[in-house]
């Protein structure tokens, strides 16, 4: 569950920043948990920093906020590490971890989560297959292409079955086929019981897979997803 | 050097065995742990000097009688005789010894030559008085010049103090290094840390975003800086072993040990027993320095993230 009350988000650091320069505006919306979701809107409408409030990277500047159940003004800054293992994202930016495998870095959330080392190479070789890379197991991403590396970072972002799965621009570095077995992946994810949240640009990918949607414009949302509505 | 061996068995998630590297900061914890060896060594040693000086000198009196065979003033006895007497009625007094004339002499041959026996000069006895407990030194001196003018008592006590402030300070400047040293390895270790952290910046942020804990992070760092710190440890106590031991070599004289130790075991005895202690703990004591500073910068700086 994902609740948004009028959630203002300003970076920088003056907190008496006036209202206009705020990224994000006076959002008031929910996602049930097991929904999908489209999250839509021009370059710069900020649909990254939307993303970004709900994986924990930053605190909301006013507002409430509400992910997973957990109030995050209210929680404490050790109790975020806990929920953030319960979230998978995928960055626009992807975020691999240079100096190790792929690999390593798809079995990383697996490791910060305890998981005996004996369960984990199974299940990473098995997500690197279905990503298409068995024959990339040992390479570092500078040794990858832009579209390998965005599936690495898929496959981490899914390795440990999110609750809540957000995924900035996924299809980016992707042809058409990877894509559409990417959103394969993402239905099975969410058929599965996990929130999908999907920034987008690729209008053809959306008009494939309708879906409720948020559409985000300069910072305010522009329609607020009501039930029943595409 | 070993790069292998000094590289932590597992999963460097953090890339640290570059960021932390194996040379510089084992090097400079090598040279800390070496002073620290020194200091200590300074340590024990005024510390067992202390002790020697105050069981040699400690509860003791010198009484010089001139013309210890003229009569008393108490008609009827020898002045020696009559100031032993009121040395031994006298409370805090433990036992009265007047040093017989070849001992006398063996005490005096250093400085008047092999014909101290044969002395026109007139000896004073000698008499070496233990004591139980502190004594008041002037009235007793007092009483024995009445009984035997001239006289002199030497009180011991005086060099004893004297020697032990200079034990003492020589300790406190040790402690004092000491200190130095350990603050100067933590401070090398947190700015080794600091270089670590803000080349890792980026692999810290993914992984704290990822659900890390600030413990687990701390903790990869901590894991790294602690083996580092150990190996420096133990490198500076190896490298210290060798001057320690020659040190004690020229101090054997002082302590009654053998100056010229024909084995290996006598040459090892030669070093304080405390010291056999302690060595040990130097690598420990590093490690546990890089632990804890290690772990403390990196909680500090974590802050900074959501
Ligand atoms: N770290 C930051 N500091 C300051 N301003 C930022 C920061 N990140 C984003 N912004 C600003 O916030 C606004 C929204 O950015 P955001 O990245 O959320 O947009 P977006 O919708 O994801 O765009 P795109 O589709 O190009 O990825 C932009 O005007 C951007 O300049
Ligand atoms: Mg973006």
């Amino acid at each position: 569950m994902i609740r948004f009350e009028a959630v203002g988000l300003h970076y920088g650091r003056s907190r008496a920043a006036e209202p206009g320069a705020e990224v994000l505006r006076d959002l008031s919306f929910s996602i049930p948990q097991g929904e999908f979701r489209w999250l839509l809107g021009p370059s710069g409408a900020g649909k990254t920093s939307l993303l970004r409030l709900m994986y924990l990277a930053i605190r909301p500047t006013r507002g409430r906020l509400t992910v997973l159940g957990t109030e995050i003004q209210a929680a404490r800054r050790r109790d975020l590490p806990p929920l953030r293992r319960r979230i998978g994202v995928v960055f626009q930016d992807f975020r691999l971890l240079p100096h190790l495998s792929a690999m390593d870095n798809v079995a990383l959330p697996l490791r910060l989560a305890g998981r005996p080392e004996g369960q984990i190479q199974a299940d990473v070789k098995e997500m690197l297959r279905w990503v298409g890379l068995s024959k990339k197991v040992t390479a570092r991403p500078t040794e990858l292409s832009g579209g390998e590396q965005q599936r690495v970072a898929i496959a981490r972002a899914v390795i440990t079955r999110p609750q809540l799965l957000l995924a900035d621009e996924p299809t980016g570095n992707l042809d058409d086929e990877q894509a559409e077995r990417l959103m394969q992946l993402f239905h099975e994810m969410n058929r599965l019981g996990s929130t999908v949240i999907v920034a987008t640009h690729n209008d053809a990918l959306v008009a494939r897979h309708p879906a409720k949607s948020i559409r985000l414009s300069a910072g305010r949302v522009v329609n607020p997803p009501a039930p029943g509505r595409d | 050097m070993a790069a292998i061996s000094l590289r932590p068995a597992g999963f460097d998630d953090l890339g640290l065995r570059r960021a932390l590297s194996d040379r510089m900061l084992p090097l400079l914890v090598a040279a800390m742990a070496f002073l620290a060896a020194m200091a200590l060594a300074g340590w024990i040693g005024a510390a067992s000097l202390a002790s020697q000086w105050r069981d040699g000198a400690g509860a003791a009196l010198t009484v010089q009688v001139p013309r210890p065979h003229a009569p008393a003033s108490q008609p009827g006895t020898s002045r020696l005789v009559s100031v032993m007497a009121l040395l031994s009625g006298t409370p805090g007094v433990a036992s009265v010894r007047a040093l017989p004339e070849d001992e006398l002499a063996d005490l005096l041959r250093p400085w008047l030559g092999s014909g101290a026996e044969r002395l026109s000069v007139p000896l004073p006895a000698v008499v070496a008085v233990r004591l139980t407990g502190r004594l008041d030194i002037p009235p007793l001196a007092q009483r024995l010049q009445a009984i035997s003018p001239g006289t002199l008592l030497e009180d011991h006590g005086v060099w004893l103090r004297r020697l032990s402030a200079l034990a003492w300070s020589l300790q406190a400047c040790s402690g004092l290094a000491l200190v130095l040293v350990a603050t100067v390895a933590a401070a090398v270790i947190a700015v080794a840390t600091r270089a670590g952290l803000s080349a890792r910046r980026e692999a810290i942020e993914i992984v704290h975003g990822l659900g890390a804990t600030d413990g687990y992070i701390a903790g990869r760092f901590a894991r790294r800086a602690t083996m580092l710190a150990a190996v420096g440890g133990l490198v500076g106590a190896i490298l210290a072993m060798p001057v320690l031991l020659a040190l004690a070599q020229l101090a054997a004289p002082f302590s009654g040990a053998p100056a010229e130790p024909d084995t290996v075991a006598e040459m090892f005895g030669l070093l304080p027993p405390g010291l056999w202690l302690v060595l040990p703990g130097l690598p420990m004591t590093a490690a546990g320095i890089g632990f804890v500073t290690a772990h403390g910068t990196v909680r500090r700086w974590l802050r900074r993230l959501p």
